[in-house]
């Protein structure tokens, strides 16, 4: 069962890392002061989970391995996010977009894994829980905002509907290790909580009058390390001095 | 992070009463609040003294941004990014008491994208290293300080009371700075090297920060007595030396500065003469990233444009429809 | 975007304090913005946002006229009244 769950907290580590490592690159560049301070905040949040759960998956881990070494010296195929949180951060209707989805699912899913059988998810659960529902309320007053207002945004967040939309059910992607989780109540079932994020979606976009596109790639791959050509950039940028510069302190 | 000289505006007719009975509160250390009266002078003196400080800080954003994807740790990613949020609120902090002058936000980012107000001139050099971010929170956060600390006493009330808030929140900056490079300089060869760099890229221009030399500098005189001012440019930076060489002897460092030497008589470090033209060179715009750094803005801007009209029609209609 | 001025209680049992301004299309944008801008290191528990364009000032140029008169009003205060030494601690 160890390690199913140093999969599962590496799935989530993942998650947060790679979707932080897109939104810090906003920094300095937002769309206006305020925003730019914003978006950080949620960055920092995000990548204060990560860390979380990467602790929590080096404490565990069989090598001897630090948090660090699991986000800077594992490579594209070992990494277990959804492709969503890898993808790049697009203009501000793509990255508002992108956030509202992974908000809305993370608040579900924290809500469930705060009692999980194993403690000390539940208690990263816990506290990642009140930041995300902060990180919804924002992002869901973007989408109105942007959706109901003029020509121009509403154009540009349909437009990122119909590039996102078809990436989100891989949130939702588990496999025979996470089943065993399932199992042993260490983690929700991931279909229920599909559901429930449908409806919420659903309702938004129904307020925002934005059209979901019919067809598309459905994105799958990522909890078996299968990626987008984004993930390898991605990394490195991130690890280059940890690869450059082998076992240094920093 | 820094505003750097301060450059005087030309006083009008103003009566001879009022304008003695300004100094004089000025004399008596009272504060002067945004609806006072105040000589035309003093305020445009204020708003670029203070519009060039908020520049520099959303400016000074950017050489410190490009590490942030990259910063080796999760620790540092963390300290970085907090980092340079600070600077974008410490540019809004100080936005905002310069809107309190009667200048708007929109205005003063028009005059920063056109290049007719100018930001400090440290933020045009680039940082290829990572030791750069050490030796900007160790040298150039050290030098914002000296220059910021005095300002918590500025006679105008919101810039005095803004940088009593950003002094607060930046004491951790100067010492993240320091911590890289202490690890650094402890690492390997190639992580000292690499700070020894850093250092001996960013030590002349830290020293440019603090302006021109006294006896080139000519409007400090009316910013001294109204207050705005409080030590001479020479003064800080004198003291940032004394301050910092012996930092870097602590870490085994050496000053780029064949003439530095200890002056027992005087009880400072003499020091090399700093070369003025290379700094009148960047300020003018010609130095290694000026267009980068404009450009980057410029792009944020221009880019953002859709996204602020759309927060505000969003709200109109919201209005119409209740 | 409008100017919203920013009003912070940094612990309950404390009155709200002006700490500065932003800007922000409406209100529910101007509160959020106020808490990623003023409480990243804790500094509040509630926060108030109020339009700049909304507050009525009183005038400098007639603060003699309005403040001096209290002044000399010195038997508002209690040190106005001298005690025994017996009883001074009322």
């Amino acid at each position: 069962m160890k390690k199913a769950i140093k999969h599962y907290l590496l799935r989530l580590a993942d998650s947060s890392l790679t979707q932080s490592q897109r939104l810090a690159e906003w920094c300095g560049h937002g769309p206006f002061l305020e925003e730019d301070i914003a978006l950080t905040n949620v960055a920092l949040d995000l990548l204060g989970h990560a860390k979380l759960f990467y602790e929590q998956a080096a404490e565990i881990s069989e090598q001897d391995v630090s948090a660090d070494d699991l986000a800077f010296l594992r490579d594209v195929d070992q990494f277990r996010n959804p492709i969503l949180t890898e993808l790049p951060r697009g203009d501000f209707a793509y990255t508002t977009l992108k956030q509202y989805f992974f908000d809305q699912f993370n608040v579900l899913l924290y809500a469930e894994l705060m009692n999980s059988q194993y403690q000390p998810l539940a208690e990263i659960a816990e506290k990642a829980l009140k930041e995300s529902r902060y990180h919804l309320t924002r992002s869901r007053d973007w989408c109105l905002r942007l959706s109901l207002s003029t020509a121009e945004a509403k154009q540009k967040i349909q437009s990122a509907l119909d590039d996102l939309y078809f990436y989100t059910p891989e949130l939702f992607e588990t496999d025979d290790q996470l089943k065993q989780l399932l199992a042993d109540n260490v983690m929700p079932d991931m279909q229920a909580l599909k559901q429930q994020w449908q409806q919420q979606v659903d309702q938004l976009l129904q307020q925002c009058q934005l059209q979901a596109p019919t067809s598309g790639w459905l994105a799958t791959g990522g909890l078996r390390g299968e990626h987008s050509e984004y993930l390898g950039y991605m990394l490195a940028d991130m690890q280059f001095l940890q690869r450059a510069y082998p076992g240094c302190e920093w | 992070m820094y505003s750097q000289g301060l450059q005087d505006a030309k006083g009008g007719q103003e009566p001879e009463g009022l304008l003695k009975a300004f100094q004089k509160r000025i004399d008596n250390e009272e504060k002067i609040e945004p609806r006072d009266w105040m000589p035309e002078a003093y305020r445009k003196t204020l708003i670029r003294q203070m519009s060039q400080h908020a520049h520099s800080e959303i400016v000074g954003q950017l050489p410190e941004g490009n590490w942030i994807t990259r910063a080796p740790t999760l620790k540092r990613k963390m300290i970085l990014l907090a980092k340079v949020q600070d600077e974008a609120g410490h540019g809004l902090y100080i936005y905002s008491a310069t809107e309190t002058l009667g200048i708007s936000r929109d205005e003063m980012t028009r005059q920063l994208l056109s290049g007719e107000a100018k930001y400090s001139s440290i933020f045009n050099y680039p940082t290829p290293s990572w030791a750069d971010m050490g030796a900007i929170g160790w040298l150039v956060d050290g030098a914002a300080i000296m220059n910021q600390v005095p300002l918590c006493r500025a006679s105008y009330g919101p810039y005095a009371r803004s940088m009593v808030r950003i002094c607060k929140e930046e004491s951790f900056h100067q010492r993240q700075g320091y911590d890289i490079m202490t690890v650094l300089a402890r690492g390997s060869r190639a992580q000292k090297k690499m700070a020894q760099d850093a250092l001996n890229r960013f030590w002349w221009p830290a020293l440019m920060m603090f302006g021109p030399s006294d006896k080139d500098s000519t409007h400090s005189a009316q910013s001294m007595q109204w207050k705005i001012k409080r030590f001479s440019n020479d003064d800080l930076r004198q003291k940032f030396i004394d301050a910092t060489v012996p930092q870097a002897e602590h870490l085994g460092l050496t000053i780029p500065d064949k003439d530095l030497k200890w002056n027992e008589e005087r009880g400072h470090y003499d020091f090399g003469e700093i070369d003025w033209q290379e700094f009148i060179q960047v300020i003018k715009g010609n130095g290694p990233c000026n267009k980068q750094r404009l450009a980057a803005r410029q792009k944020a801007h221009d880019e953002g444009e859709w996204v602020r009209k759309a927060a505000e029609i969003y709200q109109q209609n919201q209005q119409d429809t209740v | 975007m409008k100017l919203y001025e920013i009003f912070i209680r940094a612990k309950s049992g404390l009155n709200h304090r002006h700490v500065g301004s932003l800007h922000a299309a409406d209100p529910q944008m101007a509160l959020q913005n106020a808490r990623d801008v003023y409480t990243r290191r804790e500094e509040g528990v509630s926060i108030w946002v109020v339009e700049a364009a909304a507050i009525t000032a009183s005038n400098p140029e007639q603060s003699e006229a309005w403040f001096d008169p209290a002044a000399d009003k010195i038997y508002r205060h209690p040190t106005f009244y001298p005690l025994d030494e017996e009883v001074d601690n009322m």
